[in-house]
């Protein structure tokens, strides 16, 4: 049976989270993390941001909720019940800082079968208010027994 | 880390995530998937317990990578990853990197996460710049 290739190409809209100095901590503790500037406001400052700055991997706290519509697209007809996450790319630009308002937009950039498995590959590009380029991310989901 | 040459070593990284780390990253991250946080669930889907989310385990990744430029959260400038291995709880963690290329301030490491023989990140490829 061959995988349905409909969605290629397909954009969903934009989705806007705003950081929060309490969500940066939370995520920065769990991951073990000590730098003072995902902590505290003035060491941020010293150290040249805005505000209180995002850990890099924060990055899945404002775009996952961004992209997950895109994935659950009946168009893209994945099936959850064998799909595993194969693999994940960032590419960083502008710090995610505290107050800041990025907007994520997902796009489906490739489906594809190899070797029984169904490729899903999603890309999503977070702005922040002033327009400039937090991150872009690669989401490679696969689906077993397409 | 001042200068970092091709085929070094960046310092290993060691972590043991507790029981209920899962559930502080489910929070944390806001993916409350259950078979991160849920042995029953994950045991009745086919899998041996709950699982660590890969998203944490790449979270390790990055820490280590940025850690050659003392943590700065500007310094990573790519990171990619490929799961294949499922991450447990209680199980120690080890990320080892080995300094791929240099070009000017930029390295570029070759990372790998394992929990004794099972590899659950490999073909990481981070950017740094120093």
């Amino acid at each position: 049976m061959g995988i349905k290739t409909d969605a290629v190409g397909k954009e969903w809209p934009g989705t806007t989270y705003q950081v929060g100095r309490e969500k940066i901590k939370e995520y920065a503790t769990v991951l073990g993390l000590d730098n003072p500037v995902h902590f505290d406001v003035e060491a941020a400052k010293a150290a040249g941001f805005r505000d209180v700055v995002a850990p890099p991997m924060f990055a899945v706290v404002y775009s996952a909720p961004a992209v997950a519509p895109a994935m659950l697209d009946p168009e893209v007809g994945m099936n959850f019940a064998t799909m595993v996450h194969g693999g994940q790319e960032f590419e960083w630009s502008e710090p995610a800082c505290s107050g800041d308002e990025i907007t994520t937009t997902p796009k489906c950039l490739e489906i594809y079968e190899k070797d029984g498995k169904g490729f899903y590959v999603f890309e999503s590009v977070s702005v922040n208010q002033d327009g400039a380029q937090v991150v872009r991310a690669v989401w490679t989901n696969i689906v077993r027994g397409v | 880390m001042s200068e970092l040459n091709v085929g070094d070593q960046v310092p290993e990284l060691k972590v043991t995530p507790d029981k209920y780390l899962p559930h502080r990253y489910a929070g944390a991250s806001g993916d409350f998937n259950p078979i991160h946080i849920d042995p029953e669930f994950a045991q009745a889907v086919g899998l041996p317990s709950n699982i660590l989310h890969g998203l944490y385990s790449m979270g390790l990744v990055a820490r280590a990578s940025a850690a050659v430029a003392d943590g700065d959260p500007r310094a990573l400038k790519r990171l990619s990853v490929q799961f294949r291995g499922m991450g447990a709880p209680e199980q120690e963690i080890a990320v080892t990197g080995t300094v791929k290329s240099v070009d000017g301030d930029r390295v570029t490491i070759d990372t790998v996460a394992t929990q004794g023989e099972n590899q659950i990140i490999r073909n990481a490829e981070a950017e740094v710049q120093l």
